[in-house]
């Protein structure tokens, strides 16, 4: 018998603590000149250096550590003047050095906090979520598991392994206890953090590609008490998967409690079909992973300069930017209220950042994308489209490159995966033709197939001019702006002067 | 927890560190070296005098000298974030004991009592 969520917040006092694993959107890896784009061959962005071969030696890319001031500093982290990458020592195939570089006791950045606002029916409320730190390591490679049930590790006969991944960056933001907190804050704070991402520009932060993914701690507690035991629930990616397993938890963890049961500590993992979450391995032995700094790299010591230079250069934090999003673009609260509820507030926001008219912004994701993401069964935030794109998109309309039908079209493509709009409407052919050399032929055969037309407009008959425009757009296929056509037809037709 | 007590916290620098009998064979697991009880018997003793080889180091550290992990005295070695060649997958693949589907194939990763517990 398990109480429902609501109930057990009326006993119990949820405590979360949150570790979020961000891929870097540097072009190479963190410690070698390999490429890091998502979905190549596998095995084709390896280099001695991330394979581990003998005499192979790391060298720190400094975009990476760019990257990671500005995230500590966007979260109100002190940037540590002097720290080192350590060594992890284990054995597991996903590394094939046998270890990991990463930062143990010595992050790049410590101390921070992210504010969130989370909704009620009393309105909205802010909750300021503590940042222990933030630290740069090497992501690992990724295995499949062949021969058990569903690509589980148990009861695999042997695992594949593909090294791509291995060695681009990764930015671990570990969350200090955050107290009170359950479901509604742990997604609030993934959200957050997942736009201030964005906006800084340091990673496209996909949680589908696993580009942004999330480990969740909950404990349960009876007000006043210490904190509980806490289980962990591994690689949460989507903001649906860390919101629903936080319920999960919660009412498991009650349940257990309200019998008598101790809570083990365990790493548990998610299963997206049940919503449910279920013990993951556990060790006999605590890990020891034997940290030692690494040998292969000196130490980092960012000059006050260096640090103050990316300070000044971060961006308005998204909470600032929705703030002005509707006083400079007169959103009302209704339209605040219906993007909040849509959750692309803030994709509203970068898009009208990338360039695009707030309106059309607004309208985008409010209608066509919210339905798109409504049919896939997932947020418009993790919709395979970047605001950019869509402003991009916005922008050819606005040019009239595009009409809104094509644009609709290109907008599929890149939710197809067909690429960057410039290539969807490459490959698609549906660019509006507005090469006026090409458009002047159109017009002149269009005049040239019905004199008589002609001949009315140039007397004067503007209204005859609409068959004319017709023609061309019948011989264009539809794909010319129609304005521009109507421009061009009046300009040849126009009496001499 | 054993591990938590290794030769590198053995307490302040002038104590000469020791390393017990338990601690060498934890960390002989770790290795995924496998050790009989003849060669802990004479390993053990030989680790010992080695630690106590490095800890001289520490009687001539005054407080002035602070620790170093690194003999270059360097920081902040950098390189521009920029994608070099990488190699053919098939001479990355090629030292590998085992290739399936373009990928290094492994032997399973879990034992049997591992895997029962997943």
């Amino acid at each position: 018998m398990t109480d429902s969520y609501e109930d057990v917040l009326t006993r119990f006092e949820p405590v979360i603590g949150l570790e979020t694993h961000v891929e870097l959107a540097t072009a190479s890896k963190l410690f070698c000149g390999c490429a890091t784009a998502f979905g190549a061959e596998p095995n084709t962005q390896v280099c001695p250096t991330c394979l581990g071969l003998p005499g192979s030696l790391p060298v720190t890319n400094r975009a990476a550590i760019e990257y990671t001031m500005r995230i500590g500093l966007a979260l109100h982290c002190t940037v540590a003047s002097w720290c080192r990458f350590a060594r992890k020592n284990y054995f597991y195939p996903d590394m094939p050095k046998d270890f990991q570089i990463s930062q143990y006791d010595e992050p790049l950045c410590i101390e921070g906090y992210l504010d969130v606002e989370v909704g009620s029916d009393e309105g909205a409320r802010t909750v300021r979520v503590p940042i222990e730190r933030v630290h740069l390591e090497e992501d690992t490679g990724k295995s499949l598991h062949v021969g058990g049930a569903t690509g589980r590790i148990a009861g695999a006969t042997h695992s594949l392994v593909d090294y791509n991944r291995a060695g681009i960056p990764l930015v671990e933001i570990v969350t200090k206890p955050v107290e009170g907190a359950g479901a509604e804050v742990a997604k609030a704070y993934v959200t957050e953090l997942r736009d201030l991402l964005r906006g800084l520009g340091v990673s496209d932060v996909r949680m589908e590609q696993g580009s942004l993914r999330c480990d969740v701690n909950v404990s349960l507690r009876r007000p006043g008490e210490p904190y509980g035991t806490r289980t962990e629930t591994k690689n949460l990616n989507s903001l649906r998967s860390v919101e629903r397993s936080v319920r999960f938890e919660v009412e498991r963890q009650a349940a257990l409690l309200e019998a008598g049961v101790r809570i083990v500590q365990e790493t548990r993992h998610f299963e997206e079909s049940s919503g449910s979450t279920a013990s993951g391995r556990s060790k006999e032995e605590a890990q020891d992973y034997r940290y030692f700094p690494e040998p292969d790299l000196v130490p980092l010591a960012p000059a006050p300069d260096w640090v103050a230079e990316i300070r000044s250069s971060l961006p308005e934090p998204p909470s600032a930017a929705r703030r002005r999003l509707a006083a400079e673009h007169g959103f009302s609260g209704l339209d605040m209220a219906q993007m909040g509820g849509a959750g692309v507030l803030d994709l509203v926001a970068a898009t009208v950042a990338a360039g695009a008219p707030a309106a059309e912004a607004r309208s985008w994701w409010l209608s066509y994308l919210a339905q798109q993401a409504n049919e896939r069964g997932t947020d418009p935030a993790e919709l395979p489209i970047t605001p950019a794109q869509l402003a991009e998109v916005i922008g050819l309309v606005g040019a009239g490159t595009l009409t809104n039908k094509l644009a609709r079209s290109v907008v599929d493509g890149v939710l197809a995966g067909e690429g960057e709009p410039a290539e969807v409407i490459a490959g698609r052919g549906l660019a509006v033709v507005s090469d006026d050399g090409a458009l002047g032929a159109a017009v002149d055969a269009a005049i040239a197939g019905a004199p008589d037309v002609a001949e009315k407009v140039r007397a004067g008959k503007v209204a005859a001019a609409g068959a004319l425009v017709g023609a061309v757009m019948k011989a264009t296929r539809g794909q010319a702006d129609a304005a521009r056509v109507r421009e061009l037809v009046m300009a040849k037709l126009s009496p001499a002067e | 927890m054993p591990s938590q007590t290794g030769p590198s916290q053995g307490g302040p620098s002038r104590t000469r560190p020791t390393l017990s009998r338990a601690e060498v064979a934890h960390l002989a697991r770790l290795a995924r070296i496998t050790l009989t009880d003849a060669e802990l018997d004479r390993l053990v003793p030989q680790l010992d005098v080695i630690l106590a080889a490095v800890a001289r180091v520490g009687e001539v550290a005054a407080a002035d000298i602070p620790p170093t992990s690194h003999a270059l005295p360097l920081t902040n070695v950098l390189r521009p974030d920029v994608v070099r060649p990488s190699l053919p997958a098939a001479a990355a693949l090629g030292g590998a004991p085992a290739v399936e589907d373009g990928r290094f194939r492994v032997p399973r990763i879990l034992d049997d009592a591992e895997a029962a517990d997943g």
